[in-house]
């Protein structure tokens, strides 16, 4: 009996160091790392989505402003009213970023939004009264950081997508992801031109 | 790869010095050395692209546009503004944008000297590139409400940039802080107050929730390690004579509760001035002179 007493004693301890060592191998091989980066950049996607969104907020009033002054420019103003009312309507759910067709659909419609309302913003240009007007400069300055919140998002945006997709296609986080999390690489933007830089608008 | 061979370099050196003492111990550090090495690699690399001041005061003036007397009456006013409100805002002139826009120059400098609280990220910084002729204010996410893009674009254009034009870096720079700051001001005040209220509220039986939470998990592991314990060896009372298991757990329970909690932008406190880790979104404005 006395012989026998260390070894169940042992075999414990050994246990419980197995235990421990699993539990630091699963955090140190990575294993949170796949959900940790994918909401991570589910946050940044969100923030993407906000200043887009605010974006479209801003532009009824902008383009009442606009009409007050510039009547005759019901081109313009028109593209930009479709290119918003098509930019809004886009569905965008928690499935839009893994899914090619969709994130294109968003990009698309945004891009297109971003070229109607640089277009609006050169034409503004000749007119001089409107170029004064407080309101109107106030819209625009706000339209000016809205176009740089995009570019941050977007960047920031890009930036956690290509973590997590990194993470979900090296070594230890293509185990995880394949195994538990089922994880799927997420879409992120290309740069196109035009779309990365706000509108070109001068004082 | 220029670490690696400073790693490399440094290796002989080393052994002659610590050659007639202790050797076995020496090797393991020199290993840890190069290993820290290995892993610095990401940050230099990161840090290489644009080079960004360090963050040496409320005023970092390195393109050398303020006088001394005027240099400390603006950082006195900044400072107290911080004291009374703990909004954190930082004046910066730089000699070069190293070919980047404004917007995202300033929004790389303000991430990277993480100014403002890291939870309420209030910060804001007025950068100059006098030779670029260009200015921006970048508002932290937390004063983004108070200091919106419309009136950080009046104060460009009505305090800095006619100012600017007339060559008068000092009193520019002053008039947009002067202004930033009451703007500030007016609102912060009102909303402290608020916030206040709410704070004392809630984080009595927050702090009491979560220290609540963390014992429970403390206990539940305890108990989990020992029922594992008791699995694998007999179900015997005098076990507690190998004494380690009553140590073990919180070192294994860290790698449980996944301690993987890589830090945004903070930039640490280690005396002096520095950001508390809050981060801009790119809100604020820009202008030209």
């Amino acid at each position: 009996m006395d012989l026998l007493a260390p070894s169940p004693a042992l075999r414990r301890s050994f246990a419980l160091l197995l235990v421990g060592l699993l539990g630091l191998a699963l955090a140190g091989c990575g294993y949170n790392n796949v959900p940790t980066l994918e909401e991570k950049a589910k946050a940044a996607w969100g923030e993407v989505q906000n200043q887009y969104q605010r974006r479209a907020d801003l532009i009824p009033n902008l383009v009442e402003t606009v009409k007050g002054y510039a009547q005759q420019e019901r081109e313009v103003l028109t593209q930009v009213i479709e290119a918003r009312a098509k930019a809004t309507q886009v569905k965008v759910d928690a499935s839009t970023i893994t899914d090619p067709a969709k994130f294109k659909e968003y990009q698309d419609a945004q891009n297109q939004l971003s070229g109607a309302l640089g277009r609006l913003m050169v034409t503004v240009e000749r007119y001089p009264e409107l170029k004064s007007n407080q309101n109107f400069l106030a819209l625009q300055s706000q339209l000016e950081g809205t176009e740089n919140r995009v570019t941050v998002a977007r960047r920031d945006y890009i930036q956690a997508v290509q973590a997590f997709n990194t993470e979900i296609r090296t070594f230890p986080g293509v185990i995880w992801a394949r195994l538990f999390w089922g994880a799927k690489p997420m879409e992120s933007f290309s740069a196109t031109a035009g779309a990365e830089r706000p509108p070109a608008v001068k004082f | 790869m220029p670490s690696f061979s400073g790693g490399a370099k440094r290796r002989p050196e080393n052994r002659d010095q610590e050659m007639p003492g202790a050797s076995p111990g020496m090797t393991l550090v020199r290993r840890l050395g190069i290993l820290l090495l290995f892993l610095l690699i990401p940050f230099l690399a990161a840090a290489a692209e644009p080079s960004y001041p360090a963050l040496s005061g409320r005023i970092v003036d390195g393109a050398k546009l303020l006088d001394a007397e005027a240099s400390a009456r603006i950082a006195g006013k900044l400072k107290a503004h911080e004291e009374k409100t703990t909004d954190q805002v930082v004046v910066a002139t730089v000699p070069s944008l190293q070919g980047l826009t404004i917007e995202d120059y300033a929004n790389g400098l303000f991430r990277t000297w993480g100014l403002g609280d890291k939870a309420k990220n209030n910060g804001a910084l007025l950068l100059v590139a006098p030779n670029e002729r260009k200015v921006r204010i970048e508002v932290g996410y937390g004063l983004e409400g108070a200091l919106t893009d419309a009136l950080s674009k009046v104060i460009i254009t009505t305090a800095v940039a006619p100012k600017f034009k007339n060559g008068d870096f000092s009193g520019g720079i002053e008039g947009g802080v002067d202004a930033i700051l009451s703007i500030l001001t007016g609102d912060a005040e009102e909303w402290q107050r608020r916030a206040q209220v709410r704070e004392d509220e809630s984080s009595w039986a927050e702090d009491l929730a979560v220290i609540f939470v963390m014992i429970m998990v403390f206990i539940l592991i305890v108990s989990f390690m020992r029922e594992l314990g008791r699995a694998s060896g007999g179900a015997r009372r005098h076990r507690m004579r190998d004494g380690r298991w009553v140590t073990l757990p919180p070192s294994s329970g860290s790698g449980w509760g996944g301690g993987s909690s890589s830090g945004g932008w903070s930039s640490g406190s280690s005396g002096g001035f520095s950001g508390g880790g809050g981060s801009s979104g790119g809100g604020g404005a820009s202008g030209d002179w």
